[in-house]
C-alpha cells in the first residue's frame, strides 16, 4: 500500500506520521532527537510504520470479529509484548556494549569486579523488564535511553553497594555505551519481535488461544503487506539533515499551519510551543499560512524552560503540570529568562511559597510570553488551535484558556491529544499532495 | 580634489572566491582613499570633521577642506572586518550597557584601542563634531561621549521632525537660519577657511549628477529579473554618496560607471551579482526595512540568494538621502537644498510616511512582500516596526515577516534561527502565490480522528 510520511525533526523529539491514500492517519512515531537526526528520523519513521501496522491489525481483526469483545485487550497486550521484546533486545545490546566499553576502560584492578557487577546489574534489569511492560505499568518515558537509564542507575547503585564496586565506574561504562546503543536501528528485527510478541500475547490471554488461527491469519497477512514509502516530507530544525532534496523539505511553520488545519479545519490561529520555539501562525480557511511570528533570540517560555524547571525541582517533566493543577493561588513569576526563573523559584521556595503555587505561576509565565508572540502575529482569531509538546501540559492549557478568555473573549480552543504530531501530520499531508494532487514522482525513499 | 580615479582591478588570483563588479572595486578604492586621507590629515595639516550618515552635509564640510570621518561607517566597516566584537566588549567593560547601540560601542571601543580604523590606519581625533539631528536621538548621546573624551567642538543642527509627513516652509527656514547663523560660522572658525557659496554650488552640481545615476541604479530593480540586489548590493552602491564623497567628481564618475554596468546587465537580462557569482533564478522579490547585519553580512546575504530571493528595494538604501521621490541637491538654492536634504532623510520621517513609502515600493517594484530586519540595539527605529508590518500587510495584502539581528554585535546573529525564519517566509510566499493563482489546495477531512 502507498504511504505518505511526514517527519518533524524537533529539538527535543522527532515525530513521524504516516497517512494512507485517503489521508487517514495510519500511524504515529516519536523518539528523542539525540544529537543524531539521521537516526532519529529513521527511528521515528520506523515507529510510525510499526504503529501503522498495529492500526491495520486492529482494523483487520475488527472486521473479522475474531476477537469480539477482546479486541482492545488483545491489541494492547500485543503492543506491550512487542515493546518488551524490543526492550529486551536493546538491553542485551546495551549489556554487550557496556562489557566492550569496560574492556577499553582504565579501571586497573577494579576492572574484574566491575565486570561481575555489570553482569549482575543486567541480570536484574532483564528480570525486571516484563514488569515494566505489564498492564497498567507507569513509565516516565517511552524512550529506551530514559527507561534503561533510570533502571540502570537505580539497580546499579544497589548492586555496586552489595558488591563493593565503585558506582562511578558503572556510570562511566553506561555513559560511554548508551549513545552507541541508542543510535542503532533495529529495523530487521521488527517482524521477529512482532511474531514473538504474538506468542506471548496468546500465553498472557489464554482465552484467545482458541481463536489463534483466526487471529494469526490477518496479522500475518498485514505483516506481509508492503507499506511503501511513497513520499516523505521533512520539517523541523533537523530538516537540512534529511537525506533528500529540497523538494521534500518544508518549513515547520507551513507544516504546523497545515497540520492544525487538517486536525481542525476551522482553525484560524495556531499556537505551537515546542522545545525551543514558540510559533504563532495565522492560517486562511485553506490552511495556508498568512503570517507568523516566532520567539527571537531567546527561547525562555518554550518546552525546554519546563525541562529546566523540572531538573531544578528534581522532578519528571510530566509531573510539573499535574503539580501546578493542585495550586490554590498563583504566585507571580515575572522572569522570562529560564535561568532567572530557576533562581526565582528557589527564592520563592525559601520564602515559603508552596511548590504547586510556584508551578502554576511558572506555567502562567510561559503562556504570557506566548500571548505576546500571538499579539505580534495579529492576535487570536476563532478557532484557535494549540499544538506542540507543551499543549499536553494541563497547567499550560489552563493558563492559556484563562488568558485567552481575558484578552479575546470566548472562542473555540482546540487541543488534539496528539498535537505533538501536528508538524509531522502537515508534512505527511504535503507528501500526499505532492503525489496525489501535484503528480510528483518519488525522488528519495531512504531516510 | 579634482583627481580622477581609474578602476584598478586586482588580479583574480588575489581574491578568487569573491565576485565583484567593476564599480565595486572602484568603490573600494574610494573608501581606502578616504581612510588614507584621514590617516594623513594631521601630517597634511588638515582639520578633521565627524558627522553622521543621515543628514551628512558633505558638500558643506568640503567647503572648509575638512578630512571627513563618519563614525557609523567606521563601525560597520569594523563589523564587516570582524573587528567590532572586541571593540563592543571593551566599551561594555568601560561601563556601557548591553542595550546601547552597538555602532556607538564599536566606535568607543575603537577609540579605547587607540583609534585604529578599519583599514589598520590610525584615525585622527576630530576637530569638529557636526551633528545634523535627523531623528536618531542616540546620535546626540554618541557625540556627547566623543566630546567628553576628546573635548572637541560640537555644532548641532536641529532638524525638525516631519511629524505631519511633509516639510513646511518654516521648517526649512529654521534649518537655513541655523546654517547661516551657527553652523557655517563655527565651521569657518574651526577650519580657518572662509565660506564660499560658489564652491558649495559647484559640489552640489556634482551631487545632483551622482544622485541622478544612483536613482537610476536603484530603480533598475523594477525590472524582472532585477539586475541588482536593492539591499545587499545597494549597501555598496550607496557607500560613496552617503559618506565622504557626495559632491566629488570621483563620486560622479563612480555612479556613471555603476549605472553603465547595471544598464548593461539589464540589457543582458541578468540578475544581481553575488559574492558567489551570478545569482540563479529570481524566485522571490522582497522589500526590506531595517539595516543589514554587518558581522555576518555575507552569510546573511547567502540565505537570500541561495533561495532565489532578491531584495528589490530597501528603506536602508535611503538612510543617507532619499532621492527616488525627486529630491536633488540644487545649486541654485544651496542652503535651502541642504535643509531639504536633512529634513527628507528616511530617519526623519514619521511612521505613516514610512508605511506609505514601503507600500509604494511593494507596488512599484512588484514585490512579493516585506521583510523587517529589526535591530536589537536600535531603540529609535525598532519601535513601531511591528505596526509598520501589520499596516503594510493590511494595505498590500502581501505577506510580511520579522527577524531580529543586530548591526555590529556578532553575538546577536543567530544564523540557524534567522535562516529558519527566512526559509519559512519564502515558503509562505510561495504557498500564498500558489493559492492566489488558483492552484488546487483541496484538503480532505479524512485525516481527522
Amino acid at each position: 500500500m502507498r504511504c505518505f510520511i511526514g517527519i518533524d525533526l524537533g529539538s527535543t523529539t522527532t515525530k513521524a506520521v504516516v497517512i494512507d491514500e485517503n489521508q487517514n492517519i495510519l500511524g504515529r512515531g516519536i523518539t528523542n532527537s539525540r544529537s543524531n537526526y539521521d537516526t532519529a528520523a529513521t527511528i521515528a519513521k520506523q515507529e510510525a510504520m510499526v504503529n501503522g501496522r498495529f492500526h491495520l491489525f486492529r482494523q483487520a481483526l475488527g472486521e473479522t470479529r475474531a476477537l469480539n469483545g477482546l479486541l482492545d485487550t488483545f491489541i494492547n497486550q500485543l503492543e506491550r509484548d512487542f515493546r518488551a521484546e524490543q526492550y529486551l533486545e536493546q538491553l542485551a545490546d546495551l549489556e554487550e556494549t557496556c562489557q566492550r566499553s569496560l574492556a577499553s576502560a582504565n579501571f586497573g584492578d577494579a576492572g574484574a569486579g566491575v565486570k561481575e557487577t555489570l553482569t549482575e546489574v543486567f541480570r536484574r534489569l532483564t528480570a525486571e523488564a516484563p514488569a515494566l511492560f505489564a498492564p497498567g505499568a507507569k513509565r516516565k518515558s517511552d524512550f529506551f535511553r530514559d527507561i534503561a537509564g533510570s533502571q540502570y542507575l537505580a539497580t546499579g547503585e544497589v548492586v555496586a553497594k552489595e558488591a563493593g564496586t565503585r558506582y562511578d565506574h558503572l556510570l562511566n561504562v553506561f555513559d560511554r555505551s548508551i549513545i552507541e546503543v541508542e543510535n542503532r536501528v533495529y529495523s530487521d528485527s521488527i517482524r521477529r519481535h512482532l511474531l514473538a510478541a504474538l506468542e506471548r500475547s496468546f500465553v498472557a490471554l489464554p482465552e484467545t488461544t482458541s481463536r489463534r488461527t483466526q487471529v494469526e491469519a490477518p496479522i500475518k497477512g498485514i505483516l506481509d503487506t508492503e507499506m511503501e514509502e511513497t513520499y516523505v516530507v521533512g520539517t523541523g530544525y533537523g530538516r537540512a539533515r534529511l537525506p533528500f532534496s529540497k523538494e521534500h523539505v518544508r518549513s515547520e511553520i507551513l507544516c504546523h499551519g497545515l497540520g492544525a488545519h487538517v486536525m481542525y479545519p476551522k482553525t484560524a490561529t495556531v499556537l505551537d510551543i515546542g522545545g525551543q520555539d514558540t510559533k504563532a501562525i495565522q492560517v486562511d480557511p485553506k490552511g495556508i499560512v498568512e503570517s507568523f511570528q516566532m520567539n527571537d533570540r531567546c527561547a525562555a517560555g518554550c518546552g525546554r524552560y519546563l525541562g529546566y524547571i523540572a531538573d531544578e525541582m528534581n522532578m519528571g517533566l510530566h509531573e510539573l503540570g499535574p503539580m501546578a493543577m493542585k495550586s490554590t493561588k498563583a504566585v507571580r513569576i515575572n522572569s522570562t529568562c529560564t535561568v532567572f526563573a530557576g533562581a526565582e523559584l528557589r527564592d520563592r521556595l525559601a520564602l515559603g511559597d508552596k511548590r504547586e503555587d510556584i508551578m502554576a505561576g511558572l506555567h502562567r509565565a510561559i503562556i504570557l510570553r506566548a500571548m505576546s508572540i500571538l499579539a505580534r502575529s495579529g492576535g487570536i482569531r476563532d478557532e484557535f488551535t494549540f499544538t506542540g509538546g507543551v499543549a499536553k501540559n494541563e497547567a499550560a492549557v489552563k493558563a492559556l484558556t484563562e488568558l485567552v478568555r481575558e484578552n479575546y473573549g470566548e472562542l473555540t480552543l482546540n487541543i488534539d491529544p496528539d498535537s505533538i504530531y501536528t508538524g509531522a501530520l502537515g508534512g505527511a499531508t504535503f507528501a500526499w499532495r505532492a503525489i496525489v494532487e501535484e503528480g510528483k514522482t518519488v525522488e528519495a525513499r531512504a531516510a | 580634489m579634482n583627481t580622477t580615479t581609474t578602476v584598478v582591478k586586482p588580479q583574480p588570483a588575489k581574491k578568487p572566491q569573491v565576485q565583484k563588479e567593476d564599480a565595486m572595486w572602484l568603490q573600494k578604492e574610494l573608501l581606502a582613499k578616504n581612510y588614507g586621507e584621514l590617516a594623513s590629515a594631521r601630517a597634511d595639516n588638515r582639520k578633521v570633521s565627524a558627522t553622521f550618515v543621515p543628514g551628512n552635509l558633505n558638500e558643506l564640510l568640503m567647503c572648509f577642506n575638512f578630512a571627513r570621518s563618519l563614525p557609523e561607517t567606521n563601525a560597520l566597516q569594523n563589523g564587516m572586518r570582524k573587528k567590532s566584537g572586541k571593540m563592543i566588549m571593551d566599551a561594555e567593560r568601560d561601563g556601557h550597557s548591553e542595550d546601547v547601540c552597538t555602532y556607538v560601542k564599536s566606535d568607543l571601543g575603537m577609540m579605547m584601542g587607540g583609534e585604529i580604523g578599519p583599514t589598520g590606519e590610525v584615525l585622527p581625533k576630530p576637530d569638529i563634531l557636526l551633528l545634523s539631528y535627523t531623528g536618531c536621538f542616540t546620535f546626540m548621546k554618541w557625540f556627547e561621549l566623543i566630546r567628553h573624551k576628546y573635548g572637541c567642538e560640537t555644532v548641532m543642527l536641529h532638524v525638525p521632525y516631519q511629524a505631519e509627513g511633509r516639510i513646511a516652509p518654516n521648517m526649512r527656514e529654521y534649518v537655513v537660519k541655523q546654517l547661516k547663523e551657527t553652523v557655517i560660522p563655527t565651521l569657518e572658525r574651526v577650519s580657518g577657511v572662509k565660506f564660499d557659496i560658489d564652491r558649495l554650488r559647484q559640489y552640489m552640481r556634482e551631487s545632483a549628477k551622482a544622485e541622478e545615476d544612483l536613482v537610476a541604479v536603484l530603480q533598475s530593480a523594477k525590472n524582472r529579473p532585477s539586475p541588482i540586489d536593492g539591499y545587499f548590493g545597494a549597501v555598496y552602491y550607496i557607500g560613496p554618496i552617503f559618506t565622504a564623497f557626495r559632491g566629488t567628481p570621483e563620486a560622479t564618475q563612480y555612479y556613471h560607471v555603476l549605472r553603465g554596468e547595471i544598464e548593461q546587465r539589464m540589457r543582458e537580462g541578468k540578475g544581481p551579482i553575488t559574492p558567489d557569482g551570478e545569482m540563479g533564478e529570481e524566485k522571490y522579490r522582497l522589500v526590506v526595512e531595517g539595516p543589514p547585519n554587518w558581522t555576518s553580512f555575507r552569510e546573511f546575504w547567502k540565505m537570500f540568494y541561495d533561495e532565489g530571493a532578491v531584495v528589490v528595494s530597501s528603506t536602508y538604501a535611503k538612510v543617507g538621502g532619499l532621492y527616488d521621490f525627486g529630491f536633488r541637491h540644487d545649486p541654485e538654492n544651496p542652503l535651502e537644498s541642504l535643509a531639504d536634504y536633512c529634513l527628507g532623510c528616511y530617519t526623519n520621517l514619521n511612521l505613516p510616511s514610512r508605511v506609505d513609502m514601503i507600500c509604494k515600493y511593494i507596488d512599484e517594484y512588484q514585490a512579493d512582500g516585506l521583510l523587517i530586519n529589526s535591530i536589537k540595539s536600535c531603540n529609535s527605529f525598532s519601535a513601531g516596526q511591528l505596526l509598520i508590518l501589520r499596516e503594510v500587510e493590511k494595505r498590500t495584502g502581501k505577506p510580511a515577516a520579522f527577524i531580529e539581528t543586530d548591526l555590529v554585535d556578532p553575538r546577536y546573529f543567530s544564523a540557524a534561527n534567522v535562516k529558519n525564519r527566512l526559509e519559512s517566509y519564502f515558503q509562505m510566499v510561495k504557498q500564498k502565490r500558489g493559492s492566489a493563482t488558483g492552484e488546487p489546495m483541496v484538503i480532505s477531512n479524512a485525516a481527522r480522528h
